[in-house]
């Protein structure tokens, strides 16, 4: 019933925005040449009124939500990434203010009158080479730095980087640690079966003393890897706060290496938020449960990552042997 | 009304007038349906699009719901589509489906087919002085295949696994699998069915446009003569014809994975403990093969809103376009680029940092001929004698949505900067606004500005204003907060934002999007009432209702077979002179007026 009496509802606003339209219409069908000239004139207006009310909004959203966006990047790659960033923000915001407000203007200042005669300007050189040049200047600045930063990021692993190896599947992370040996285990797929999914080759001496986590825990100020890969199909191991994320992918190891530069204790802090804590979230669709596939990770100082670490019980010893 | 047989000599025999007889009767069926007359086809192609973008919007309402209100309830969505909701909810499965198939309806059966459909038909041959296409069949054929793909595109959505539902995107395992996803059953079947049909609907109507641009031009109507339109629908079927086919072999190679137990895409795969029979594949290589395809696909999208956007300003500002060759050029850029960096959508799928630096370049370089295009377009603007009506209206607000897109192409296309937003609601906000908007904006320009050349009748301006005003302002409500989401760090493809504590923080905004989401539906409704009330009760138009220069509105209004009675038009200057003389009264000169002694000895255009 209430279905019913909405659209019917609709339907009348319908009928009557119709209605309305077509006696507007049916006016302006009658005016003079000159009130002609007053009805482009209105509408030039309606336009402006819109662009820069549009404009406006997109800036003051700007300040509205500006601060709830990611807080400051937790780890030296992630303050890289941000500062680049920040200058794209400002070139490219000057230009969009630049550009709106030209667009909007010149609608409403040039605007239809009977007697003035718009200008023939069909080509002028100088000035389309003056607009091919300038952004591409400022275009190769951007990528100057962007590439820059690009391979630091990508650049080859820290002997001393702590290995940790992430596997994506439907819909969760495991997380498996070197141990003492700082080497992780190898993995051979014809070894995988139900008691072993990754498929770990316990014949490899290396992989005795790893041990699986529930949490992602990360000394401060450390380098540390991640071996990336997936099971079943596309994951993506997206690390906000980092800002760093990489592709999980069946059959094609990919890997990723930063240094964590805030612990979980001070970002509470800074964020105001007893309750904050880092995550890995699944950044590619996986499937119906991909909108929860979460990781918490928690950085930490030195020593009570060390005394984390002990803590930690080989696999091998604590499960597989058993 | 004069009809004439549809014999394709008789189509192309320039000398033979129209005038004299041949009243062969057509029936409604050959009139309407199988029709072969270019104008129809057109219309067709419009209708079809509208009918699409209804379906596709409505999906986008019903999961902004989702999104808007996780927690409530909605019997009554429940009643209708009993098989999408569970206990009042749509189930994630129904709205992974549902994203989906909004992806793929608005982008191919909308955006491409349906926006170059329409006005490749019904403009290429009016604009360069023709009867009709080269292959009249074989446009018919494009339009028949177009709808046949429709049809199996929305048979899937009724199947009991439910429609294809890896993203419009479709990346292997997950696409490849069943076991993985219920919609990788037989709704990718029908999908990649679809699809295929749909390419080769594409490449017939490309080959079609680009061979009756090249050969059948009216005397006169050199190259550099023909309107941006025509220009922009010609490189859009160039870059459609080299693109697509890689679509089909990348779909093709999918089949196979899926069928015939081939290992393309898929290698090292375990579900449930159990290691499947595939190796040596890349799930890489699709994405490859799949954005060789995909990024040309975004330009196949625009340009032609660019060609129309470029018309429909010079008409209405009263100026010629602003350096008219440097558009020209600045689409070949485009077009040329367009090919070579696909990669840019795979920054962070770990390949080689190398490659990533190299496709960060060339991506950067495509903001550069993008960039003169808005120059260029503001400067066409500035000191005219604009009249702001509809077409305009929407022509520059065109503008503005593709500024605003453009600029955060900047952001994405730096590989360094996309680590942090790759597949984030920035890129939602991205592509929304510089694709999705912008083109439709492009499509409602032009079907305000030809609609009393399809239909002989004006539309109605008072809700033309109400229509662009929804639209502008909801689209900026929907899709500018996105930005500030994505740079909150939230994934795109997220059923829900409350898991997550991270995320979780923007439930009234989401709100408030999916309230305007609705707002802007209900006004593309009123586009659609304006629509079809204007083809019956619209104002009837006058031959040339613009004052414009191009050679479309010579032909008689009425919309004969053969487009012009008697002989075809001969063309003596290019399309642009508006206010080229200060002491004249009239402002604009038709192509088809001979260029005085004085114009010849100008250097300037002709
Ligand atoms: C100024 C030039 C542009 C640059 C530099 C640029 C760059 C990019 C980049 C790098 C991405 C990938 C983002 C990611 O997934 O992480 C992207 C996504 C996208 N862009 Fe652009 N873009 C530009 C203009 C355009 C235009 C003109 C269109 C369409 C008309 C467009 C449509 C899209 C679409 C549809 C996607 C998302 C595809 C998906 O993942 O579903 N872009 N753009
Ligand atoms: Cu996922
Ligand atoms: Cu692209």
């Amino acid at each position: 019933m209430s279905i019913i009496l909405g659209l019917l509802t609709l339907v009348l606003l319908y009928i009557v925005v119709v209605q309305i339209s077509k006696a507007s219409d049916l006016i302006k069908s009658l005016r003079s040449d000159d009130e002609q000239e007053e009805s482009f004139s209105n509408g030039a207006l309606f336009v402006a009124v819109i662009g820069f009310g549009v404009l406006v909004y997109s800036i003051v959203s700007c300040f509205i939500y500006g601060p709830t966006i990611l807080p400051k990047p937790a780890s030296e790659q992630g303050v890289w990434i941000d500062n680049l960033l920040k200058i794209t923000i400002v070139l490219t915001g000057i230009v969009f203010v630049i550009t709106q407000t030209l667009l909007f203007w010149f609608a409403y200042k040039y605007q239809y009158k009977k007697d003035r005669k718009a200008y023939f300007f069909a080509d002028h050189n100088k000035l389309e080479i003056a607009w091919t040049i300038i952004p591409a200047a400022v275009l190769t600045l951007l990528i100057v730095f962007g590439i820059q930063k690009w391979f630091k990021i990508f650049s080859p692993t820290p002997k001393e980087a702590i290995r940790i190896e992430v596997v994506g599947k439907q819909y969760a992370w495991s997380v498996r640690y070197a141990g003492a040996d700082k080497k992780l285990g190898k993995r051979d797929f014809s070894l995988v079966n139900p008691d072993n999914e990754l498929g770990i080759n316990w014949n490899d001496a290396s992989s005795h003393d790893d041990f699986m986590a529930d949490e992602i825990v990360l000394p401060v100020g450390k380098p540390v890897s991640f071996d990336i890969g997936a099971l079943d199909v596309i994951h993506n191991f997206w690390l906000p706060h980092f800002r760093l994320m990489m592709s999980a992918v069946p059959g094609v190891p990919t890997h990723l290496w930063f240094r964590p530069t805030v612990t979980t204790e001070e970002m509470k802090k800074e964020t105001n938020n007893p309750n904050f804590e880092y995550v890995v979230a699944c950044n590619k669709l996986c499937g119906s449960g991909h909108y929860n596939m979460k990781k918490v990770v928690k950085v930490v100082s030195q020593e009570e990552y060390e005394k984390w670490f002990r803590s930690q019980k080989s696999y091998y010893y604590s499960v597989v042997k058993q | 009304m004069q009809t004439t047989t549809t014999s394709e000599q008789h189509v192309h025999d320039n000398a033979h007038a129209h005038a004299s007889g041949h009243h062969h009767t057509e029936t409604f069926v050959s009139k309407y349906i199988f029709s072969l007359d270019h104008k129809t086809i057109g219309k067709q192609f419009l209708t079809m699009g509208m009918i699409w973008a209804i379906i596709g919007g409505f999906m986008s309402v019903v999961f902004r719901i989702q999104l808007g209100w996780p927690d409530e309830t909605f019997p009554i969505l429940e009643r209708i589509f009993s098989s999408w909701f569970t206990d009042g909810k749509l189930n994630p499965e129904s709205y992974y489906a549902l994203i989906t198939m909004h992806g793929t309806i608005m982008v191919f059966f909308v955006l491409t087919a349906s926006l170059s459909g329409t006005f490749a038909n019904i403009l290429i041959p009016l604009q360069i002085g023709a009867r009709d296409m080269a292959s009249p069949l074989m446009n018919a054929l494009s339009f028949w295949l177009f709808f046949f793909a429709g049809v199996i595109m929305f048979a899937s959505l009724f199947l009991p696994t439910g429609a294809a539902s890896a993203g419009w995107t479709i990346y292997p395992p997950l696409s490849a699998l069943p076991q993985t996803s219920p919609g990788s059953g037989n709704g990718m079947t029908f999908w990649l069915i679809a699809m295929v049909l749909f390419v080769a609907s594409t490449l017939l109507g490309g080959l079609n446009y680009v061979s009756t641009i090249l050969n059948m031009r009216t005397k006169g109507m050199t190259m550099y003569r023909m309107p941006l339109t025509v220009w922009a629908l010609f490189f859009t079927a160039i870059i459609g014809i080299l693109s697509f086919p890689v679509l089909v072999s990348c779909v093709v190679l999918l089949i196979f994975d899926r069928g015939l137990g081939t290992s393309f895409y898929l290698s090292n795969i375990v579900i449930g403990g159990k290691l499947l029979p595939y190796s040596g594949g890349s799930p890489i290589l699709f994405q490859h093969l799949f954005w060789f395809l995909g990024h040309p696909e975004v330009y196949i999208i625009i340009l032609p809103a660019m060609g129309i956007v470029s018309e429909v300003l010079a008409v209405h500002s009263r100026k010629p376009i602003f350096g008219y060759k440097a558009m020209i050029f600045s689409i070949l850029g485009i077009t040329v680029l367009s090919f070579i960096v696909w990669a840019h959508h795979m920054f962070l799928s770990g390949m080689n940092p190398f490659l990533g630096s190299i496709f960060t370049l060339f991506t950067l370089l495509i903001a550069i001929p993008s960039a003169v295009k808005v120059f260029n377009w503001l400067t066409t603007l500035w000191r005219g004698n604009i009249r702001i009506n509809p077409p305009s209206m929407f022509a520059i607000g065109f503008v503005s949505m593709f500024i605003s897109g453009g600029l955060t192409g900047i952001w994405l296309g730096n590989s360094t900067v996309d680590i942090q937003l790759h597949d984030t609601y920035f890129v939602v906000a991205h592509f929304h606004i510089v694709m999705g908007i912008a083109a439709f904006f492009g499509m409602f320009a032009g079907v305000y500005h030809w609609f009393p050349r399809m239909y002989g009748r004006m539309m109605n301006e008072t809700m033309a204003y109400i229509h662009f005003a929804i639209t502008f302002i909801g689209a900026y409500l929907i899709f500018w907060p996105m930005h500030f989401i994505g740079l909150a760090g939230v994934p795109r493809r997220y059923y829900s934002f409350n898991e997550i504590e991270a995320f979780a923080q923007y439930g009234d905004l989401n709100k408030l999007i999916s309230i305007a989401t609705i707002v802007v539906f209900l006004g593309q409704l009123l586009f659609l009432v304006n629509f079809v009330y204007s083809i019956y009760r619209g104002k009837k138009s006058t031959q040339n209702p613009w004052q414009a220069n191009t050679l479309e509105w010579t032909s008689p209004i009425e919309g004969i077979h053969g487009n012009w009675d008697g002989e075809l038009p001969t063309v003596h200057r290019w399309p642009y002179d508006y206010s080229r003389n200060p002491n004249s009264d009239v402002d604009f000169i038709p192509q088809t007026v001979p260029l005085t002694e004085e114009e010849k000895k100008d250097k300037i255009h002709h």
